[in-house]
C-alpha cells in the first residue's frame, strides 16, 4: 500500500478497503526498517500515531470523516506540536516540548490525519542540504552518498522512501521546492500569507511559508485545501476564501501562456537539466499551452538580496533563544552575559551562527543603509520583474535547481556555493509568489524538478498545470531502488 | 557663570486596555508572577503578535487631545537588545513612523504665567517584564506579567528650562491621560513613568549641551529632585574643567543622587528594522473622527468654563480642573449646594484638599462625598454653623461619623440663635461680674471683649456671634 | 570587504554568541565572503525605488481588546531551565 498516492489511499479508506490502523502500522514498520539508514525522522510517534489511527477509524465508521481522516503524514520538526518534542533541528531545542499546536498541525489534527512523526531538517531551516541538522545529515533515498536537499530534507527523504505518504515543509528560500526536486517529488510553496505561520518556528518572517511535499499535484491539492486559510493569530495571514483546489485540477490548459525567463538558462545551469525543462515544455505545448520568452532583468539580484534580508530577520527572530524560558542553557553561568553567549554559542550550530552574525552586521549602525535598506529596495525590483512578467504570461517555468542532488560534504566548505543552489528559488520568496516543483526526469539517475511559478494566490493554476503534466508523464511514479 | 537648563521628557504611559498590545493575556496589576504571561508574552518559538485595536484607539485619542497629527500609516519596528525582562530579545516599538506626530500642551507656572511645551511624537510599544532582586543571592527572578502591556511613549521637545517646568509638564500630561481615560496614572505601580533628558548651556547660547538621560523617576517630587541634582552635577563637572558624558543615569531616591547605569555602558546598537510579523498600521479618517467624538472636555477647556461659569480666578480654576475627578467633585458640590461657587471652591481647595494631602489620598478615595460636604455647606449658609463649628463638623464627616445634620444633632453643635436664651445668659454674666460691668460702664470699652468671651465660654462657642454682639451692646449700654 | 578578527568578535558579542578564538578566523573568512557576495547589490540602481518590507501590500489587522488567555504557568514553565516561586531565574541583573 505504500506505493499508492495519498489520494488513492484516501479512496481506499473511504471504501473501507483499508483501515487507518493498518495503514499507519505499515508506515511505522517501514520507518522502523528504513529510517536508520536515511535519518529522515527526528521523532517517531509510534503510540500516538496508532491511537490517532484508531480514533480516525472510529470517525470513519460513524461517518464523521472527511477526505483526510485516517491518512498518515509527517511534519517537519519546525511545526510546534503539543506535547511533542519540537527541535527545529537544533541542539538549542533538543529538550523543548511544545505546549501548543501550530495552526497547520491543528488543522490536520482536526481533520483526523495521523501524525507519524517529526522530520529532520537543516537547523532552524537554514541550509540547502540537511547537513546543518544537530541530528545529523539526511541521506537521499536515490543515492545515500548524496544530500536530499534542504531545509525540508527529512520530509523529502521520508516521502521519497515511502516512509510517509506526504509531509509538511516550510520554504523560506526554496526549502520545499529544492528537496522535492532532488528527491523526485512534488513540493508546493503557496503564496505568502496563504497558510498561517502561527506555530511555525520563524526563520525569516517575511519569507517563510508552509507547504507540502507529496507524490502528486493531486495530493498537494488535497492537503493544501485543508492547511490554507485565514488565521486570526497571524497578522500576515490573508483573509481570502480558499478555492477547491481538487475540483479545479482538470481545468484545461489550452491557451495557457508559459513564460520562460532567459536568465534561468545561465552558465550555472547543468545543460542536461536545461534540456529536461525543454522536454517538459514540449509536453505542455502538446496540451495546448503556448511558450513565451520573457526576461527577469533583476534576477541576478535575488540571491544577494536574499542573503541580506533572510539573515537580518533571522538574527532578530532567534534572539528569543537565550537560555531563560526554554531551550538550551549552559552549565553554571557566571553572569548574564555568560548565560547568553554560552547558551547561544553552544545551542546553535555554525551555519546558524554565520547567519545570525551576517544579519546582525547588516542591521548594525553604519551598515543598515548600505546593506539592509539597499536589499529592501532590490527586493522591490525583483518583485516588479515578476509583476511585469505576469502581465503577459500565466505561469513562469524553469528548473527548480541548477543540478541534481550533490554529494554529502561537497558544498559544506563554502557557504556561497551552497547558497547558489537555491538561485531559482530565492526570488519567488522575495516576491511572495507561489511556486511548485514537480519531477521532470533524471540526470545521472538522479531526479530533477521543473519549477512552475504562479501569480499571487494562483495556486489553482499551478496545481492544475502540474497535475495535467503528471497525467502525461510517470516521473512522479518512480520509486528509488530498495524502497519499492 | 550663568547656566541655562534644558530638559526634555519621555513619558511612558501604560494604556488602560483589558488585554496586552499584541496578545490576549490580561494587563491587570498585581497577579502572581508569570500567571498573566501567555505564549506571545513569553516569546515562545512560533508565536506571532496581533495588534490590539483599543491601544490604537487610545493613542489616537491622545494625539487628538494634544493637537497632534495622526499618521495615516505608521510602522512597527523591532528594537533589538538582550535583557532578561525582554523575552524576545527585541521590543516591538515604533521608530521612523510613529502613530502620533507633532503636538503641544500648555503648562501653568506658579507665577501665573504659562508656557507651551512641544510634543515631538508619541508612539505605541510594548512594556517589558520585571527583574526582581530580593530574596535570591546573586540571582534575579523574572516576572513577565507586565511584558506586552501597551505603552504610549510621549516624547517632548527639549522645551523646559527648569525642574519646576518639567514637573508642571509631567503633571499636565498626567492629568491629560487620566482625563482621556487612557491611563490610570498610577506612579507607584509604574503605570506612568518618566525619563528626563537633561543638559545645560551658557545663558544666551543656542547650541545644546551634552545631555544625560535620567531613568527610574517614579514621582513628581523625584523628577524635580533628580533634575536639580543632575543640573548641579553637570555644572560642577563643567566648572571643574571637565566634560559631561552622554550616558544613561539612574536616579536613586534614597541617596538623592544620579549614577551611571552599568547595563547601559555598552554603546547602544539597537538595529531597528520594520517588524516583519506586523503590517503597516493604517488609520482611516473615519476611525479618527469616531475617536474624536469620544473626546471628553479637556483640562484647558474645562478651566476656561470654570472661570466663566463659576467666576473663579485662573489659578483656582486651574487647580480645580487638574484632575477630572476633582473637577467632577467640585461641579457636583456646586450643584448639590445650589450655587455658592466661591464658597464651594474654598472648601474643596482648603479643608478638603488639606485632609486629602494629610492622609495621602486621592479625591476618589475621599470619605467625604460631594453630597456630604454640600450638607455641611448648607448649614453654614443657613446660619446653623459658624465657621469654627463647620470645621469641627467636617472633621466628624471625615471620621465617618455620619451626615452633617446628624453630627450637628449628636454633638449638639447647633449654633444658638434664640435671642431670649442668649439674653438670659448675658443677664447671668452681668450679675456675676458686677465690677467689670461698672468699669465698662465707666468707659473701659476694652472690657466688651471680656463679655463676649464669657458668653462664648458659657455657650461652648455655640452662640451666634453676631447676635451676641448686638445683645451685649444693648444690655451693657442700658443703665438699670 | 574583509572582516578583522576584532570585528567578528564585536559582532558576536552584539549577537550574544560565544565564539572560540580557534573559530574566529573561519568566521572572519566566511562572513567576509558572504559580505563580498552581497555587495553585488551596489551595482543595482535603486534611485527612487521604494524599500519593500512585506511581500503583500496589506495593512495591519486589529484585534478586539478581549482577554482570552488564562494562566498556564505550570505548563509553560516545564520548558524552563530554572524557575522558583513562579519566577524564571537568571544570574543577577545589574541596572
Amino acid at each position: 500500500m505504500h506505493t499508492k498516492t495519498l489520494t488513492e489511499l484516501a479512496r481506499d479508506l473511504k471504501a473501507r478497503k483499508l483501515s487507518s490502523e493498518e495503514l499507519t502500522r505499515s508506515y511505522l514498520t517501514r520507518i522502523e526498517r528504513f529510517n536508520p539508514q536515511l535519518n529522515a525522522f527526528i521523532t517517531v510517534l509510534q503510540e500516538e500515531a496508532l491511537a490517532a489511527a484508531r480514533a480516525a477509524d472510529a470517525r470513519i465508521k460513524c461517518a464523521d470523516a472527511n477526505a483526510l481522516t485516517g491518512l498518515p503524514l509527517a511534519h517537519k520538526d519546525i511545526f510546534c506540536t503539543a506535547g511533542v518534542k519540537t527541535s527545529c533541528g537544533s541542539k538549542m531545542l533538543d529538550n523543548f516540548v511544545s505546549p501548543y499546536d501550530a495552526t497547520v498541525v491543528e488543522r490536520f489534527r482536526q481533520a483526523g490525519m495521523v501524525l507519524l512523526g517529526k522530520t529532520n531538517m537543516d537547523e532552524f531551516a537554514m541550509g540547502s542540504s540537511n547537513e546543518t541538522s544537530f541530528y545529523g545529515p539526511v541521506k537521499n533515498p536515490w543515492d545515500p552518498t548524496r544530500v536530499p536537499g534542504g531545509s525540508s530534507g527529512g520530509s523529502a527523504a521520508a516521502v521519497a522512501a515511502r516512509l510517509a505518504p506526504a509531509a509538511t515543509g516550510t520554504d523560506t528560500g526554496g526549502s520545499i521546492r529544492q528537496p522535492a526536486a532532488l528527491t523526485g517529488l512534488t513540493g508546493i510553496k503557496p503564496t505568502y500569507g496563504r497558510v498561517s505561520r502561527y506555530g511555525m518556528i520563524a526563520f525569516a518572517s517575511s519569507l517563510d511559508q508552509a507547504g507540502v511535499i507529496t507524490y502528486t499535484a493531486e495530493d498537494a491539492a488535497l492537503l493544501l485545501g485543508a492547511m490554507a486559510g485565514f488565521d486570526p493569530r497571524d497578522s500576515t495571514s490573508v483573509d481570502r476564501p480558499v478555492p477547491d483546489y481538487t475540483a479545479e485540477l482538470e481545468r484545461p490548459l489550452k491557451g495557457l501562456r508559459i513564460g520562460l525567463p532567459k536568465e534561468f538558462f545561465d552558465p550555472g545551469l547543468d545543460g542536461r537539466v536545461g534540456a529536461a525543462v525543454h522536454a517538459a515544455l514540449t509536453i505542455y505545448k502538446k496540451l495546448g499551452a503556448e511558450v513565451r520568452d520573457i526576461s527577469l532583468p533583476n534576477f541576478w539580484l535575488s540571491v544577494p538580496t536574499y542573503y541580506v534580508v533572510a539573515p537580518a530577520e533571522c538574527s532578530s527572530n532567534l534572539s528569543r533563544f537565550d537560555g531563560v524560558r526554554f531551550g538550551h542553557r549552559c552549565e553554571s553561568p557566571v553572569d548574564l552575559l555568560d548565560l547568553y553567549t554560552r547558551s547561544r554559542g553552544e545551542g546553535f550550530g555554525a551555519e546558524v551562527k554565520r547567519r545570525i552574525m551576517t544579519g546582525t552586521y547588516v542591521l548594525s549602525a553604519g551598515y543598515y543603509d548600505a546593506y539592509y535598506l539597499k536589499a529592501q529596495k532590490t527586493r522591490t525590483l525583483i518583485r516588479q520583474d515578476f509583476i511585469t512578467a505576469f502581465e503577459n504570461v500565466d505561469v513562469i517555468m524553469g528548473p527548480s535547481t541548477p543540478t541534481p542532488a550533490f554529494g554529502l560534504g561537497e558544498k559544506t566548505g563554502d557557504p556561497i556555493t551552497m547558497y547558489l543552489n537555491d538561485i531559482y528559488a530565492n526570488g519567488v520568496n522575495l516576491a511572495g509568489l507561489p511556486g511548485i516543483s514537480i519531477p521532470m526526469g533524471f540526470v545521472d539517475k538522479l531526479p530533477v524538478g521543473l519549477q512552475i511559478i504562479g501569480n499571487y494566490f494562483d495556486e489553482t493554476r499551478l496545481l492544475s498545470a502540474a497535475h495535467q503534466y503528471q497525467r502525461e508523464t510517470d516521473w512522479h511514479r518512480q520509486i528509488p531502488r530498495g524502497f519499492e | 557663570m550663568q547656566w541655562e537648563t534644558v530638559i526634555g521628557l519621555e513619558i511612558h504611559a501604560q494604556l488602560l486596555t483589558n488585554s496586552k498590545i499584541f496578545s490576549a493575556a490580561s494587563t491587570a496589576f498585581g497577579a502572581a508572577p508569570n500567571t498573566q504571561a501567555c505564549l506571545v508574552d513569553l516569546g515562545y518559538p512560533g508565536v506571532l503578535p496581533v495588534l490590539n485595536k483599543e491601544a490604537v484607539r487610545m493613542a489616537v485619542k491622545f494625539g487628538l487631545a494634544v493637537g497632534a497629527g495622526i499618521a495615516p500609516r505608521s510602522v512597527f519596528a523591532r528594537k533589538n537588545y538582550f535583557y532578561p525582562d525582554l523575552p524576545k530579545g527585541y521590543q516591538i516599538s515604533q521608530y521612523e513612523l510613529p502613530v502620533v506626530s507633532k503636538g503641544s500642551v500648555e503648562i501653568e507656572l506658579e507665577d501665573g504665567s504659562s508656557r507651551r511645551i512641544g510634543i515631538t511624537r508619541a508612539h505605541l510599544e510594548e512594556d517589558a517584564g520585571k527583574s526582581l532582586h530580593e530574596g535570591f543571592e546573586g540571582i534575579s527572578g523574572i516576572d513577565l506579567n507586565r511584558a506586552g502591556t501597551p505603552l504610549l511613549e510621549i516624547v517632548s521637545e527639549p522645551d523646559m528650562r527648569s525642574a519646576k517646568e518639567a514637573v508642571a509638564y509631567m503633571k499636565k500630561i498626567h492629568s491629560l491621560v487620566r482625563y482621556l481615560e487612557i491611563c490610570d496614572g498610577n506612579l507607584q505601580e509604574g503605570s506612568f513613568r518618566c525619563d528626563a533628558n537633561v543638559s545645560i548651556r551658557r545663558k544666551g547660547e543656542h547650541k545644546f549641551g551634552t545631555r544625560t538621560e535620567l531613568k527610574n523617576i517614579n514621582s513628581f517630587h523625584f523628577v524635580e529632585k533628580a533634575i536639580l541634582y543632575e543640573v548641579q552635577r553637570q555644572i560642577d563637572v563643567i566648572e571643574g574643567g571637565g566634560k559631561v558624558v552622554q550616558e544613561t543615569r539612574l536616579y536613586d531616591s534614597k541617596k538623592n543622587e544620579t549614577r551611571p547605569m552599568r547595563s547601559k555602558e555598552e554603546a547602544n546598537d539597537y538595529r531597528y528594522f520594520p517588524d516583519p510579523d506586523l503590517l503597516p498600521l493604517e488609520i482611516a479618517e473615519s476611525f479618527v473622527s469616531e475617536v474624536r467624538k469620544t473626546l471628553p472636555e479637556l483640562p484647558d477647556g474645562k478651566k476656561q468654563r470654570f472661570m466663566r461659569a463659576y467666576g473663579l480666578s485662573a489659578y483656582d480654576a486651574a487647580l480645580l480642573t487638574a484632575s477630572r475627578e476633582l473637577a467632577d467633585y467640585y461641579e457636583m458640590l456646586v450643584q448639590a449646594v445650589g450655587g455658592e461657587a466661591k464658597l464651594c471652591a474654598n472648601w474643596v481647595m482648603g479643608e478638603l484638599s488639606a485632609a486629602l494631602n494629610q492622609n495621602n489620598q486621592d479625591i476618589v478615595q475621599s470619605p467625604v462625598t460631594a453630597v456630604m460636604l454640600a450638607g455641611l455647606l448648607k448649614r453654614i449658609l443657613d446660619g446653623t454653623l459658624s465657621g469654627k463649628l463647620a470645621k469641627e463638623v467636617f472633621e466628624a464627616l471625615w471620621a465617618g461619623e455620619g451626615e452633617a445634620d446628624a453630627v450637628i444633632e449628636k454633638k449638639g453643635l447647633k449654633q444658638i440663635t434664640d435671642s431670649s436664651a442668649i439674653g438670659k445668659i448675658i443677664d447671668e454674666i452681668m450679675t456675676a461680674n458686677p465690677r467689670q460691668l461698672s468699669d465698662y460702664r465707666a468707659g473701659k470699652d476694652k472690657l466688651f471683649a471680656f463679655f463676649v468671651g464669657q458668653v462664648m465660654k458659657a455657650t461652648q462657642g455655640k452662640a451666634n456671634p453676631q447676635q451676641v454682639n448686638e445683645l451685649l451692646k444693648k444690655k451693657l449700654g442700658a443703665y438699670s | 570587504m574583509s572582516l578583522t578578527p576584532d570585528e567578528v568578535r564585536s559582532i558576536a558579542r552584539l549577537a550574544r554568541l560565544a565564539i572560540s578564538d580557534r573559530d574566529i578566523p573561519r568566521y572572519a573568512d566566511n562572513l567576509s565572503r558572504i559580505l563580498d557576495f552581497v555587495a553585488q547589490l551596489d551595482k543595482a540602481d535603486t534611485t527612487s525605488v521604494a524599500p519593500m518590507a512585506h511581500p503583500l501590500d496589506m495593512s495591519q489587522r486589529l484585534r478586539e481588546d478581549a482577554v482570552t488567555e488564562s494562566n498556564q504557568r505550570e505548563l509553560f514553565q516545564k520548558n524552563a531551565p530554572q524557575v522558583e516561586a513562579g519566577l524564571y531565574l537568571v544570574p543577577k541583573v545589574i541596572e
